[in-house]
């Protein structure tokens, strides 16, 4: 609490310095605070009050820019949340405008190749059409990847896992230098919660074994395979109910939130206090907390706090 | 008059090419707007559909018989696809198999042809559109192209398509068909083989002997305006304009032609080394040729007939599907499931020809040829089937597209309203309630939340279902992942009704930008 209490005061002074500090971000003005680490050193950077790409802007700065991700030459799979065949206010897919900033600064750090996938729920033409993020990552230079048939998902063995021993997990994921991992926040009827943890049953073929053998203990599992090499929550709109694909834009409450990190546990502990929930509520989080898999106390990390 | 034939070659080859691709066409390139103006003229659909809607949209059957009226069957050789099929493999034999194959007067068939006519149209007022759908030529060609064309295609193109990705290029992409079950494609091929076996060594038997629509259309040529005729004065009787007849309709002992088997592919025209076959205005005072009955023959029919008959006896009572050794575990489907748009079950099945252009349309594939799901009446035709895939939310094409108005055109806000069936949930096979973890796959996909997840125990959540809100697209049905049996099913409504739409609860929008709880 201590450290909430001293945020709500940093807060309040930004407020009353905002005159005077007008063009300058809280990053500066906690700059100077103690136990405040260098920049590009954050577990977790939180961003908020602003649209996708450029909460994006500021949040990969304040973690050392894309070059400290991606190298030049490398080739780049970056893996948003696709998995309704819906519009984008609806929220039930990652941004369309944050996926292509994200793949802009891929090229810009000097990427070889950036692709952009997932194996959705809802037939994929349309779910990637009318998601927008087709166009949006093609804007940007990016290829589109389909996901759609068994041929694209390679046997590997999750030596970590309790329940998955094994799965079948798509080659770009398998063959690319960096995996970026581009989940939505969201609501969800089966997992509680879908964060950076939930959104990586997009990159495996058999979901229905999951679902068969305790979903939260696989979803953990699995995060024992591949780590991601960066976590970027959207969290702009965030759908707070009849998750995952949502009824109506009824479902969505405007966050303008953007979390990013290396660690999908602590990226997703941090998503769920912002949807309003414990993350040791969430069994798949707790459990991969307990694994080791990443940090789910907030408290023990270095934060960043963005408002634009 | 060697144009007129060229003009039907192009045609013909026109509508073939298109109407094939439509079957083939696995990235849908095709507006639904531009495949009804092409299987606006398709004649069975065209019938069916004026009897179903009574619009404008659907006299195409009538143009067809105008046309029919003033210059003899036209359509057969230029418009219908399967006729334009049997050429080619006649002009196959004639080049490779057979050597110098000539064809020979023949004589009309006329029980045989009417009287197949007869029951086809006697079966249809009776309820069944059972010989509709197996004999119309459009919807053999259908099939056809559907269950042997398309999957030849597909696999060249996944197999091009991992070749391309391996380079890098992904503007090809693999497609997943679902299997189609033996049986249906045994029977799918059933006419459309016969139908290639007499073209082979007869021409156009098939369309003057069984094509209910060659009858038809020959009750009209009869009476054609212009017609095809031996001048008697020129002819020598050489036999040369009989030998390319593919109708076998050219007397030559006689100078006479049966016109209402001519299928006016003017093939004649340009034989004639004395230009003696002209196609001209009808002189008066021609007399149509004689028949002679046979008896046997008709025996035959009338045999026929009452099968037949019995058999839609059966197709009504095998319409009502209940699996036989129902068991608390076992789905217990009532009824199978007809696409949005169909209305009923039994309006459905007596106006499709389960020409397959929905199945092979349908992006999600959800829509599978049933076999006796609907009964023997309903043969072939499209269901929703919930194990190869679910309806998309947002989705009409089906009802777009069909040229028959078995599936009636609606648009998204009918389709979100409109309950095709009914979702049912047992708990016993869910995952939830036997392994005691979450699972909730059915509720994830669901577009209404007409199964939402609910507090269980031990801090688990179960599916609930809301009945009056789901519209039955079998997403919960294709997302359940136990095995042998679903805990969730979409059981089919005989008539569709109207869903209700799901309550909003608005919710809280006011945020604190500036706070981060954590």
């Amino acid at each position: 609490m201590e450290r909430r209490d001293f945020l709500k005061k940093g807060i309040g002074a930004g407020i009353i310095a905002g005159a005077t500090f007008s063009l300058t971000g809280f990053d500066k003005l906690f700059a100077g605070a103690p136990n405040q680490a260098q920049k590009g050193n954050y577990d977790l950077v939180a961003v908020r009050g602003g649209e996708p790409g450029v909460m994006f802007d500021k949040g990969i700065e304040a973690l050392g820019g894309m070059r400290k991700f991606v190298k030049a030459g490398q080739t780049v799979v970056v893996k948003p949340n696709i998995g309704w065949d819906v519009t984008p206010e609806r929220a039930a897919n990652t941004h369309p405008g944050l996926v292509k900033r994200i793949v802009q600064h891929c090229f810009q750090a000097g990427a070889k190749e950036v692709y952009v996938f997932d194996n959705t729920c809802d037939n994929w033409i349309r779910s990637y059409k009318n998601s927008g993020i087709e166009d949006a990552a093609k804007e940007a230079g990016a290829k589109i990847m389909p996901g759609n048939t068994e041929n694209f998902y390679k046997d590997v063995k999750i030596p970590g896992g309790k329940r998955l021993k094994e799965a079948k997990v798509h080659e770009l994921i398998l063959n690319s230098d960096v995996f970026i991992n581009v989940p939505v926040l969201k609501h969800h009827g089966s997992a509680r919660l879908t964060i950076s943890l939930k959104n990586l049953m997009g990159i495996i073929w058999d979901r229905r074994y999951w679902h068969r053998n305790d979903l939260h203990q696989c979803i953990a599992d699995f995060g024992t395979f591949r780590k991601p090499d960066l976590n970027i929550v959207d969290a702009y709109n965030v759908m707070m109910q009849n998750g995952p694909r949502g009824v109506s834009v009824n479902d969505i409450v405007s966050m303008k939130s953007l979390i990013l990190s290396a660690d999908m546990v602590a990226a997703d502990a941090a998503s769920a206090r912002l949807f309003g929930l414990e993350p040791a509520d969430i069994g798949h989080i707790k459990i991969a907390d307990e694994m080791g898999i990443g940090k789910m106390d907030l408290s023990k990390l270095n934060i960043q706090r963005i408002v634009v | 008059m060697p144009y007129l034939k060229k003009l039907r070659v192009f045609i013909s080859l026109f509508f073939f090419i298109v109407i094939a691709l439509f079957f083939l066409d696995f990235r849908h390139y095709f507006s639904e707007g531009f495949i009804s103006g092409i299987l606006f003229l398709q004649f069975t659909p065209s019938v069916l559909l004026f009897i179903k809607t009574f619009g404008l949209v659907a006299i195409g059957f009538i143009l067809i018989i105008i046309l029919t009226f003033f210059f003899g069957r036209v359509y057969c050789s230029s418009i219908c696809p399967l006729g334009t099929l049997q050429d080619f493999f006649s002009r196959f034999s004639n080049r490779f198999i057979i050597k110098r194959k000539r064809y020979r007067y023949s004589k009309a068939q006329n029980i045989l042809r009417y009287g197949i006519l007869g029951i086809t149209v006697l079966l249809f007022i009776l309820g069944s559109a059972l010989l509709v759908n197996l004999l119309d030529p459009y919807s053999n060609f259908g099939r056809l192209f559907t269950y042997l064309g398309k999957p030849v295609v597909v696999e060249a193109n996944n197999f091009l398509s991992r070749i391309l990705g391996n380079w890098g290029y992904y503007g090809l992409y693999p497609v997943n068909l679902p299997a189609i079950r033996i049986e249906v494609i045994l029977v799918s091929l059933l006419v459309p083989g016969v139908v290639i076996w007499l073209s082979f060594w007869r021409g156009r038997l098939y369309c003057n002997t069984v094509c209910p629509v060659g009858a038809i259309l020959g009750l009209f040529s009869r009476f054609s305006l212009v017609k095809i005729s031996i001048d008697e004065n020129s002819c020598n009787q050489c036999g040369k304009c009989a030998a390319v007849c593919k109708a076998e309709c050219m007397d030559i002992k006689n100078k006479e032609v049966d016109f209402t088997r001519c299928v006016a592919c003017y093939n004649c025209l340009t034989a004639c080394p004395e230009n003696g076959v002209k196609y001209s205005m009808v002189q008066s005072g021609r007399k149509p040729t004689e028949e002679t009955v046979n008896v046997e023959k008709r025996n035959f029919i009338l045999t026929s007939l009452v099968v037949f008959l019995g058999l839609s006896k059966w197709s009504y009572g095998a319409g009502d599907i209940k699996n036989a050794q129902a068991t608390t575990i076992k789905e217990d489907k009532n009824h199978p499931v007809s696409p949005p748009g169909s209305v009923s079950i039994e309006g459905f099945n007596q106006a499709c020809t389960a020409c397959t252009l929905c199945v092979s349309i349908c992006p999600t594939h959800v829509l599978q040829p049933s076999f006796m799901e609907y009964g023997l009446g309903g043969l072939l035709q499209p269901r929703m089937d919930y194990h190869a895939g679910f309806c998309n939310f947002d989705c009409v094409k089906c009802s777009e597209i069909c040229p028959t108005g078995a599936i009636l055109p609606i648009n998204l806000d009918q389709k979100h309203t409109t309950q095709i069936g009914v979702v049912r949930f047992i708990k016993e096979n869910c995952i939830v309630h036997t392994d005691r973890t979450d699972c909730g796959a059915c509720s994830e996909h669901c577009p209404t939340k007409a199964v939402d997840m609910v507090p269980y125990e031990d801090g688990l959540f179960i599916p609930e279902v809301t009945e009056d809100i789901c519209i039955g697209c079998g997403a919960c049905e294709y997302a359940c992942p136990t095995e042998p049996y679903r805990a969730i099913f979409v059981d089919g409504n005989q008539v569709h009704e109207l869903a209700k739409k799901p309550e909003v609860d608005e919710l809280d929008q006011k945020v604190d930008f500036e706070d981060f709880p954590f």
